[in-house]
C-alpha cells in the first residue's frame, strides 16, 4: 500500500474485528453499528448473506451494467469484424449474391456478444472488488483464517472519522460476539 | 513447520465409517454444519494420499495409459495423414465428427445443471454443479481436438481465425463451419470463465484450511486474495448470475450452431429444420446421462452419499427421462417427415437407415436411447443406483450410436447409387476415441484430487437454508 504521506489517523492500526458464529449475529450486529454512525465498515462471511451488504450501506452494484456495456461491444465487435472481412478486406462475389449477407453473420455476433459480456463480468467483479490481491491487513488475524470456513466478521476501520481504539473495542464488545482484534497494517 | 502441518492434518475430520444415504427427500443429510462441509469437502482435496481410495489410483493409471495411445494414435496421423483413419469419399465425416458431436453434447448437461438450474432455482443442482462444470470443460477439450485432429494440416488450425495474415487471406464468415470456431472457442472459455467464478470462495477456504504450506501458497494465488466481503459477495453473486443468464442461451447456441454443419447442407437426413431443437435436447440427454454415470461412482468412493443424496440422483434421473423423451419425439418426426415430404431421396434415406447396411445400429440406438431408458419411469428403478449407473451407460452409448447413424447413413448413400460406398473405422480411429476418453476420464481424476468436487460455499448456504428450517415452528411454515 503507498501511503508515504500518512493522512491516517492511527499508524499501523486498520481496525477492529469481532467474530460471530452465525450470519444473523453478524446481521444484528451491522444494523447496530451502522445505527452507532460507523459508516467504513465491512462484513465478512463464508458464503453469501441475503442483505448484509445492504446492511453495512452498500447501494449500488454497477456489475450489469459493465456487462450489459461489455456486450454491446462485442456484438458491434463481432457484426462489424464480419461486414469488415466481407465488404472490404476480401469481398467474395459468389454468383453475384450480395456482399451483406447479414443473416448469415448473426450466430458470429451472438457469439462474440455472448463472449465479450462473459468476460467482461468476470473481470468487471474482480476488478470493482480490488482482486487480486495477495496481501491484506486482515490477513494479519489468524482468526480471520475461518471466515472462509465457519465464522462471521464485522471490521470497522480506522479511517471511520468515529474510530477511537479503546472506545470501539468496547462498543464491539457489546454486540454479543466472540472476540475482538485489533487488525494491525 | 512440521508440528503445524500436523496439528493442522489433525484438524481436517473426515468420517470414519461409512455414511448411509439420507433418502430421497432432502438435499443435504443431517448433521452439517459450516466446519464439517469445508472439512469433507476440501479434505478430500488438501489431506494426503491415504485418504484417497485405491480405486483412484488404478482408475487414474488406467486413464493415463488410455492417453498414451490417445499418443500414439495423433502422432501416427500428424506423421501419415488422415488416411490411417477409415474415411473415404463418400463417407468423408467419420469417427471426428462423430465423437465431436458427442463430446460437445455431453458437455451441455453441465453448463445446464450449473446454469439453467440455477435460474430456476433448483436446490439439488448445489450438489452436482461443481462436478458437472468441469465435466464440461473436460468433454469440451476432447471435443476441440476431433475437427483439429480432423484438418489434415492440423498446425494450421489457425488459419480458421480471422487475423491479420501476410496473404490477406480471411475465413468465410458465411459458412456454419467458421460459425462453429466462434461457437466452440466461445463455449470453452465461458465454461472456464463460469468455473472459475465459481471456484473462486471455495479456492479461499482451501488457502484457510490447508495443512501444508506449500498448498496454500498455491490456493493464495489461484483465489485472488478473496476475502468474502460483503461488498465483493454482492458484486460476486450478480456476476454470476449474469454468467449464468449468459450461459444459457449460449449452449442452446452452440449446438444448434454444430446441427447447422449437417442442416445447412444438400444431404437428404441433414437438411431438415427439425435438427436445432433435435440436437440440443441429445445433448442434454447425454450429458445428464454423463453426469450420473461419473457422480454415482464419486459419491460410493469418497462417502458423500450425505452431500450428493438420493434426490439429486433421482431428480437428475427424471430430467434425463423427459429430455430422452424430446429426443424420442424427435426420432419419430425425422421419420414422420421422411414419410410425409414425397421426397422420394428423404424417404429413401430414412429407409435405409432402418433396414440398410448400418440398420442393426439404429435398432440397436432405439434400444438404448428409448426403449430402456422408460424404465426410469418406476421409483424403484431409480432408487436402485446399480440400475440408474448402468442406464446412464446404456445412453452414452446410445447417443453415440445416434451420432453414428446421423453421419455416416446420410453421407454413404447420397444421390448418385455409382458414388455409393461403406465406412468401417479402423483401429486407429477406435484408438483416438478410445484415447480422449482416457484424456477426459484421467481430468477428471485428477480434478477431484486438486479441486473441491462440489462447491463448498454453496453447500454451506443449503446448511444455513436448513438450519433456518429447522428452528422455525412447522405452523409458522405455512402461514
Amino acid at each position: 500500500m503507498s501511503h508515504a504521506v500518512s493522512t491516517k489517523r492511527y499508524e499501523g492500526l486498520y481496525g477492529a474485528l469481532v467474530e460471530f458464529d452465525t450470519p444473523e449475529d453478524l446481521l444484528d450486529a451491522c444494523d447496530k453499528a451502522y445505527a452507532e454512525g460507523f459508516r467504513k465498515m465491512d462484513a465478512f462471511a463464508p458464503m453469501p448473506v441475503d442483505g448484509l451488504a445492504e446492511a453495512i450501506g452498500y447501494k449500488k452494484n454497477k456489475v450489469a451494467l459493465c456487462v450489459l456495456i461489455g456486450g454491446i461491444t462485442g456484438m458491434c465487435f463481432g457484426f462489424g469484424l464480419l461486414q469488415w472481412i466481407s465488404q472490404v478486406a476480401y469481398p467474395l462475389n459468389v454468383g453475384g449474391r450480395p456482399l451483406n449477407s447479414w443473416p448469415a453473420f448473426i450466430p458470429i455476433t451472438f457469439e462474440c456478444m455472448i463472449l465479450f459480456s462473459a468476460l467482461t463480468s468476470m473481470i468487471s467483479m474482480l476488478a470493482m472488488n480490488g482482486l487480486p490481491r495477495p496481501y491484506h491487513a486482515l490477513f494479519n488475524v489468524p482468526a480471520f483464517e475461518r471466515a472462509s470456513v465457519d465464522k462471521f466478521f464485522l471490521l470497522i476501520e480506522s479511517q471511520d472519522p468515529k474510530f477511537e481504539p479503546d472506545q470501539t473495542v468496547d462498543f464491539l464488545k457489546t454486540l454479543g460476539g466472540n472476540e475482538v482484534n485489533f487488525v494491525p497494517e | 513447520m512440521d508440528q503445524i502441518e500436523k496439528a493442522n492434518v489433525n484438524n481436517i475430520h473426515l468420517p470414519t465409517e461409512v455414511i448411509p444415504d439420507p433418502g430421497a427427500n432432502i438435499v443435504l443429510g443431517h448433521g452439517l454444519d459450516y466446519k464439517t462441509v469445508t472439512d469433507r469437502i476440501g479434505g478430500i482435496v488438501v489431506l494426503p494420499w491415504k485418504n484417497s481410495p485405491k480405486k483412484w489410483l488404478v482408475g487414474a493409471f488406467i486413464s493415463f495409459c488410455f492417453v498414451n495411445l490417445l499418443m500414439l494414435a495423433v502422432y501416427l496421423l500428424f506423421t501419415k495423414g488422415v488416411g490411417i483413419w477409415g474415411l473415404n469419399i463418400p463417407v468423408a465425416w467419420g469417427f471426428a465428427i462423430i465423437n465431436f458431436v458427442w463430446w460437445i453434447g455431453i458437455g451441455h448437461a453441465g453448463t445446464l445443471i450449473s446454469a439453467v438450474l440455477f435460474l430456476v432455482k433448483q436446490d439439488w443442482r448445489t450438489s452436482i454443479n461443481r462436478f458437472s462444470e468441469a465435466m464440461t470443460l473436460f468433454a469440451v477439450a476432447c471435443a476441440g481436438m476431433f475437427p483439429i485432429l480432423h484438418l489434415g494440416r492440423p498446425w494450421l488450425f489457425y488459419w480458421l481465425l480471422p487475423y491479420p495474415n501476410s496473404m490477406w487471406l480471411w475465413p468465410q464468415p458465411r459458412s456454419p463451419l467458421e460459425w462453429d470456431v466462434f461457437a466452440v472457442s466461445t463455449y470453452g472459455t465461458v465454461s472456464l470463465v463460469f468455473w472459475y467464478v465459481g471456484l473462486l470462495p471455495d479456492l479461499a477456504s482451501l488457502r484457510d484450511t490447508a495443512p501444508y504450506l506449500w498448498q496454500r501458497k498455491i490456493y493464495a494465488i489461484l483465489s485472488l486474495g478473496w476475502r468474502g466481503s460483503a461488498i465483493h459477495w454482492h458484486r460476486y453473486q450478480k456476476a454470476y448470475l449474469l454468467l449464468a443468464g449468459l450461459a444459457t442461451p449460449l449452449v442452446l447456441s452452440v449446438h444448434t450452431i454444430v446441427s447447422f454443419d449437417f442442416a445447412v447442407s444438400q444431404l437428404p437426413g441433414w437438411h431438415t429444420t427439425i435438427f436445432p431443437p433435435y440436437f440440443v435436447a441429445g445433448a442434454v440427454y447425454s450429458g445428464f446421462a454423463m453426469v450420473l454415470t461419473l457422480v454415482i461412482p464419486l459419491r460410493a468412493w469418497y462417502n458423500m452419499r450425505d452431500l450428493i443424496t438420493l434426490r439429486t440422483i433421482e431428480a437428475a434421473a427424471k430430467l434425463m427421462l423427459g429430455v430422452g423423451l424430446i429426443v424420442a419425439y424427435g426420432y419419430g418426426m425425422e421419420a414422420f417427415f421422411a414419410w410425409y415430404s414425397g421426397d422420394k431421396y428423404e424417404s429413401f434415406m430414412y429407409w435405409n437407415r432402418m433396414t440398410g447396411p448400418y440398420g442393426f445400429m439404429y435398432w440397436l440406438l432405439i434400444l438404448c436411447n428409448i426403449a430402456i431408458p422408460q424404465l426410469l419411469w418406476s421409483q424403484k428403478v431409480r432408487h436402485n443406483l446399480g440400475l440408474v449407473w448402468t442406464i446412464s451407460i446404456v445412453i452414452n452409448i446410445g447417443m453415440w450410436l445416434e451420432r453414428f447413424e446421423i453421419v455416416v447413413t446420410s453421407l454413404h448413400r447420397d444421390f448418385l447409387p455409382s458414388s455409393w460406398g461403406m465406412y468401417i473405422p479402423t483401429k486407429w480411429d477406435i484408438a483416438t476415441y478410445a484415447g480422449t476418453l482416457g484424456f477426459f476420464m484421467l481430468l477428471i481424476f485428477l480434478f477431484v484430487r486438486a479441486l473441491p468436487s462440489i462447491s463448498i460455499f454453496e453447500v454451506r448456504e443449503q446448511v444455513h437454508h436448513d438450519l433456518q428450517h429447522e428452528n422455525k415452528p412447522a405452523v409458522e411454515e405455512h402461514a
